[in-house]
């Protein structure tokens, strides 16, 4: 055998060893999820009135009983068909609040939230029994998901879209959205518009990588990098997500909703110099409610690296609590993140 | 005298019954045609809906599948109807259930009334077709497509392959040259009867029953044996996206679609309310004359196709991330590298961005921080000083600098005691312009207080860095615009390679410079080089300075040249 011939063959034998073990990765999560799902419990499901075509909302949350009210009218102002929660133990009557809405349902679980992989063992149960063959979209209470032409056409556009493409994941990159001044000067009110207060960002300090194994891009950057670990930035948080996917029960998210299983999925992102539509998921973290939760979560642990992010807000944020620079960037609306190439409309028009 | 509309539905039907009602209470006549596919439940009311009607006609249902010989038997089938039922009709145009009339039926009626015997179909020999999805185009005529290309295409792929490895081929029907085009076409009576009641057409339908997409090449190659007077252009409006699918119209369209002057337009989101209700809202527009006119839309698409395939140049983001050399483009724009000015001239930076108007930053790439322009901690886009961050990923602070700055070019300073990690991303880099003035670091240990003993320890180690930076530049893959001159040769003649860098940055000097940058003094550098020499250390750098004379001015004052002419 000729050693390029060799080499061809090898290289080919590594690419089907490793993908067979990503499959038996995604295998075991899947397990994982199942397992995990004893840990949930219903509180109101009311998923029998999904209909065939509609875009289902997944999220996890604790104590956001301030942030819900404005969340679900976002969402459903976008069109969002079905909301589908996970409660962990929340004692401010977010539960309660939840349950008396009509397109919401609700499951809870005292169970710990880290050893569930972040929520992720959870949603991967739920989205593979409720999610299956629907568009779902995967955020947190306080993200709010913008993509093109989000003020003109609903979400059901956008996935019609994306199912005549035969594209199967949408990206969008969490964007940290601060007040001017310290963080907790302005209070949040509930129902309110968080960007009322919150409406600035970073538009152009962010950095990218490829993650070979996975393939997903690994995006860093924005107000926590700079401000919060500008001298240690491996460990500024993930930007990366990927919010919306035409569930398949064989899908599984392999780290929050940064990376999943299969691999194909991660590939939100052209190699060849075009681009691919994409959008943001505008994060609503710091308002007034963060501080409070900051102190919680120290002492609860419950978060990514023993909620290192946590720690390193209150080392830094003491001093200022102010996140905005004066080239920070005012929020005006999806066009304006499109300019400035934070996502991009790729070729829908 | 009429035009009578072929409606070809697959879903969405209640969008399809209020087009279909539109053009029945204009008076025109419809053939609708529905998928076989379509349940009878929601088949029946829909036919019961529109039966009240009299100038409506249901034809036989075949079962369509995309690309297949189904959609050309229903069309025809559904002309037959349209042609025996409705004598008044001479002209037949092809509609689908996702078509929306843009202009009121009379200006359509009228505006054919004007060319009564022309056909409008889009029909293109396929030498000339852009738009082949798959790469066929001639093959569709000549190879057989069993499999289905959407549900089979690893069959279908393979069997294109073997058919193109034994050189099969299918030989047309004589007299026919295939034409290809788009399936929403407007034939006249005499045409359309002619293709229909052919003596051949047994044979032609048994060619075309094995053609890939035949509803795109039937009709379209008929209409050249038989029209004599053919518009090769479609009046729908209808584009196509670089995979071959349909662009959508959605309401925020609306203006654009109004403007475009065209018939029909398709394909219409079927949730787009706002375009259905306005453009099928009863009478009330004033009558034009106007030619269909897409060029707007054509150019909205157009670009929405580039920004797909080919991006914006340097950007890096969530949606595009170009491997190695498929960039387009590494950088958003042009920006200029300097090495040693700064060294060689007092208060370079603020002479060249007020000689210039650009942004000139220090040693951005400094170890300790980022030194931006004017001492900033922040810069364009939220981009910090520290340098911890900056050299977790240099080359995406470099991009993000420049793409931040969009439109002013940015200037900085390098050297050997920078980080070098950069050196290698510019110099790829054919944004960049890269000056360098070999050996100006030397100038900084000249003139600093420091003994002599690590003096000398640094020279070497710059003189090391430095080296290596230069082969660097001097590698056969370097893009960048690279110019390197020794401190020798520049100090003998500061102005004129400075005059060539300035016209290159600022493309027309409306007025030279007037005024030179400040050369620091340099009596006793040629001694401070052969003093690194006498202690081992070999200076080569800076080209060939005299040991006991400073090169640029032997003596008087410090020298400023004026540059008035």
């Amino acid at each position: 055998m000729s050693r390029r011939c060799w080499q061809r063959w090898r290289g080919e034998a590594v690419r089907v060893l490793r993908q067979y073990g990503l499959r038996l990765r995604r295998k075991r999560w899947r397990v994982r999820a199942l397992r995990r799902s004893f840990e949930l419990s219903s509180v109101v499901d009311r998923t029998r009135a999904i209909r065939h075509r509609d875009v289902l909302v997944f999220s996890v949350l604790r104590n956001e009983r301030i942030r819900l009210p404005f969340f679900l009218d976002y969402y459903r102002r976008l069109g969002a068909g079905h909301f589908l929660m996970i409660d962990n133990a929340s004692d401010d009557g977010s539960r309660e609040y939840l349950a008396e809405q009509p397109d919401v349902s609700v499951w809870t679980t005292p169970a710990s939230y880290k050893r569930a992989r972040f929520g992720v063992d959870w949603l991967n149960h739920l989205q593979s029994r409720h999610g299956h063959g629907h568009w779902c979209l995967t955020v947190d209470v306080d993200e709010f998901f913008v993509y093109p032409f989000c003020d003109t056409r609903p979400l059901r556009g956008l996935t019609d879209w994306l199912d005549a493409s035969a594209i199967r994941s949408f990206g969008a990159m969490l964007l940290d959205m601060y007040p001017k001044g310290p963080i907790d000067a302005v209070p949040y009110a509930e129902g309110q518009d968080p960007f009322e207060i919150a409406c600035w960002f970073d538009s152009g300090n962010y950095t990218i990588r490829k993650n070979s194994l996975y393939g997903n891009l690994w995006i860093q950057g924005g107000p926590r990098a700079r401000v919060v670990f500008p001298d240690r930035p491996e460990h500024a948080p993930a930007l990366n997500k990927i919010p919306l996917v035409k569930w398949h029960r064989r899908y599984a998210w392999v780290s929050s909703t940064h990376t999943l299983l299969p691999r194909g999925l991660n590939l939100v992102y052209d190699e060849w110099g075009g681009e691919k539509a994409s959008g943001v998921l505008l994060h609503a973290k710091w308002l007034s409610p963060f501080l409070a939760k900051a102190e919680e979560e120290l002492t609860r642990r419950q978060h990514y690296a023993a909620s290192r992010e946590y720690r390193a807000y209150a080392a830094r944020m003491d001093e200022t609590r102010d996140l905005w620079c004066p080239w920070s960037e005012r929020y005006v609306n999806w066009r304006q993140l499109e300019i400035l190439g934070l996502m991009s409309k790729g070729n829908w028009a | 005298m009429s035009v009578g509309f072929v409606m070809l539905c697959h879903g969405t039907l209640h969008r399809a019954e209020a087009v279909a009602r539109h053009w029945a209470e204009a008076g025109c006549p419809v053939v609708v045609h529905v998928d076989a596919k379509v349940p009878h439940a929601r088949f029946a009311p829909f036919r019961a809906r529109l039966a009240e009607l009299p100038t409506v006609r249901f034809s036989r249902r075949y079962r369509c599948d995309w690309g297949t010989f189904s959609l050309v038997r229903a069309t025809q089938t559904a002309c037959e109807t349209m042609l025996a039922e409705f004598p008044e009709v001479r002209h037949v145009y092809t509609a689908s259930g996702a078509c929306l009339p843009l202009r009121p039926v009379d200006e359509l009626r009228a505006w054919l009334d004007a060319r009564p015997g022309t056909d409008f179909i889009e029909s293109v020999t396929t030498e000339d077709v852009p738009w082949t999805v798959g790469g066929l185009s001639h093959e569709r005529f000549t190879l057989t497509f069993p499999f289905s290309f959407q549900r089979q295409r690893w069959l279908f792929d393979r069997w294109v392959g073997l058919q193109r490895r034994l050189g099969r081929r299918r030989s047309l029907p004589p007299g026919l040259t295939p034409h290809l085009g788009s399936q929403w076409w407007c034939l006249t009576r005499e045409t359309l009867t002619a293709i229909l009641t052919d003596p051949d057409r047994p044979r032609h339908d048994r060619f075309f029953s094995r053609v890939w997409i035949p509803d795109e090449s039937y009709f379209q190659t008929l209409a050249r044996r038989w029209s004599t007077d053919i518009e090769a252009r479609s009046l729908t409006l209808s584009k196509f996206d670089f995979q071959g699918k349909p662009h959508i119209f959605y309401d925020d369209h609306l203006q654009l679609l109004r403007r475009s002057d065209c018939f029909l337009a398709r394909k219409i989101w079927p949730e787009a309310d706002k375009l259905y209700r306005h453009f099928l809202r009863p009478g009330a527009q004033p009558r034009t004359m106007a030619e269909p006119n897409p060029g707007k839309i054509d150019r909205l698409f157009g670009k929405a196709t580039e920004r797909r395939t080919r991006g914006r140049a340097g950007l890096y983001m969530q949606s595009r991330f170009p491997n190695e050399g498929w960039e387009n483009g590494r950088t958003a724009g042009p920006y200029s590298v300097f090495q040693g000015f700064s060294e060689l001239f007092e208060g370079f930076e603020t002479w060249l961005s007020k000689t210039t108007g650009l942004r000139v930053h220090g040693h951005l790439f400094a170890p300790e921080r980022v030194q931006f322009s004017g001492g900033d901690a922040v810069f364009n886009g939220a981009l910090g000083d520290s340098a911890a961050l900056r050299d977790y990923n240099p080359r995406a602070f470099l991009t993000n600098l420049v793409w931040n700055a969009r439109g002013e070019r940015q200037c900085f300073q390098f050297g050997p005691a920078d980080r070098q990690e950069i050196g290698g991303v510019f110099a790829a880099d054919p944004n960049a312009q890269v000056s360098v003035i070999t050996g100006a670091w030397a100038i900084g240990l000249f003139r600093s207080d420091a003994d002599f003993a690590t003096l000398r320890r640094e020279a070497a180690r710059l003189q090391r860095i430095e080296s290596r930076h230069l082969d660097l530049l001097r590698a056969h893959w370097v893009k960048a615009r690279v110019r390197v001159w020794t401190l020798a040769d520049f100090v003998a003649a500061p102005m004129e390679p400075l005059r060539d860098i300035l016209d290159e940055i600022t493309l027309r000097t409306l007025r030279g410079p007037t005024e030179a940058p400040r050369m620091v003094d340099l009596a006793g550098f040629g001694r401070f080089l052969q003093n690194l020499r006498n202690q081992g250390m070999q200076p080569t750098l800076m080209g060939d300075f005299p040991v006991q004379d400073d090169p640029a001015h032997r003596t008087g004052p410090r020298h400023r040249p004026y540059l008035v002419q």
